[in-house]
């Protein structure tokens, strides 16, 4: 039933303080969640005193500098550092985003980090996708074809046909839209959220696939589809600039066009 | 511990087919009471003040019967559709999520059925 508060070890404790060393001015602080599966205790919020004189722009810098220079126990997911490999997203000033390309002089104050919301924590700021990517696999991501002809052949499409696919194809697959949304907060096991549903939505506004009314099929569903109320943090804080509220608004009104 | 993989249990038990039709339907019953609620509450305030016979008399109109009615049966059919989302959104318990959702159901049946019998019973005078 409802639960009001963060069961017991859940809850968020007061960590260690790391003060920039002497003589420095230019300070910035980082509040950082901490949490190790191996040594029992609550989650902590570490602070972090970073020296800006020597160091990145991005907050993914500061996280690099605190790893490399001050606490080399700080746990993330990093890999592109240019925002097109979707691994570091997490939450920043409470908001979801991408570390590499969030500005830290975009934070006013203390700069907040925090891992993706309402999943599980696998150590730190890494949250566990397992979920996450096995609804993206669910959806059947890939062109779908009947017969042979259009199999081993090169399939055409039109500018304005491929145009359809631009606000799609860009999806990074961060994460940071599906765990920004309440309602798959509250029922992510079964909705699909607005990651998966758009690139759902990326295949069935793909000339190239011979599989819409199935794929059409498999989503008209209570919770896997309907579940979206158009609440839009999806479309708020996608950091590549995406509107997946209207990819699946989209799905919606196919259902109801192939309705009649 | 469960051994299911994750696709699977992502897939879960597949598609219910269905959720279009309660979409589409709360989205009609919304549009409709956009004039029905314009409608009664401007009747409301032409209303105001006015006698038992009155509105009596206004009621017996067979517009303002059927628009009664239909304000009242369609608001009832609205709301029993947003409650049964906010149930689905918030009780994750299968068991309980069914017996409030028949009870939802019900009273809201029966309080359409109860608002359109009492503008009936005035309207046809009885």
């Amino acid at each position: 039933m409802a639960q009001f508060r963060l069961p017991a070890n859940s809850r968020v404790g007061k960590g260690k303080t790391f003060d920039a060393p002497a003589g420095v001015t230019n300070v910035k602080q980082f509040k950082i969640y901490r949490w190790n599966p191996d040594d029992g205790q609550n989650p902590r919020v570490d602070t972090y005193n970073i020296d800006m004189d020597n160091c990145g722009p991005m907050v993914l810098d500061a996280l690099i500098k605190i790893k490399n220079e001050i606490d080399p126990t700080l746990t993330f997911r990093r890999s592109c550092r240019e925002g097109i490999c979707g691994s570091c997203a997490m939450n920043i000033d409470g908001t979801n985003t991408l570390a590499c390309t969030k500005a830290i002089d975009e934070v006013k104050g203390a700069v907040g980090v925090y891992p993706l919301p309402h999943m599980d924590v696998v150590k730190d700021l890494v949250p566990d996708l397992t979920n996450f990517y096995a609804q993206y696999a669910s959806v059947e991501p890939w062109l779908k074809n009947d017969n042979a002809t259009t199999q081993d052949a090169e399939r055409l499409q039109s500018k304005e046909e491929r145009a359809k696919l631009d606000g799609l194809y860009e999806c990074i697959l961060c994460a940071c839209c599906s765990t920004s949304c309440p309602s798959y907060w509250w029922n992510g096991d079964k909705y699909l959220g607005p990651a998966a549903l758009l690139q759902a939505y990326r295949f069935l506004a793909d000339c190239g696939d011979e599989a819409t009314g199935e794929r059409l099929d498999a989503l008209e569903d209570p919770f896997k589809l309907y579940r979206c109320h158009t609440i839009m943090n999806c479309s708020r804080t996608c950091p590549k600039g995406l509107n997946p509220a209207q990819a699946i608004g989209e799905i919606k009104k196919m259902l109801v066009q192939r309705a009649g | 511990m469960s051994m299911q993989s994750p696709l699977s249990r992502a897939k879960g038990m597949g598609s219910a087919k269905e959720g279009l039709h309660h979409w589409v339907v709360q989205r009609f019953t919304g549009i409709a009471l956009v004039p029905l609620s314009l409608w009664f509450m401007w009747s409301m305030v032409c209303l105001a003040g006015a006698e038992h016979a009155e509105v009596v008399a206004w009621m017996q109109a067979p517009v303002n019967a059927v628009s009664l009615s239909l304000f009242v049966g369609v608001a009832a059919y609205h709301s029993a559709l947003g409650v049964q989302v906010v149930l689905e959104d918030y009780i994750s318990h299968e068991g309980f999520r069914m017996v409030k959702m028949i009870v939802q159901k019900f009273l809201h049946y029966f309080l359409a059925a109860l608002g359109i019998f009492c503008v009936l019973q005035v309207a046809l005078g009885a």
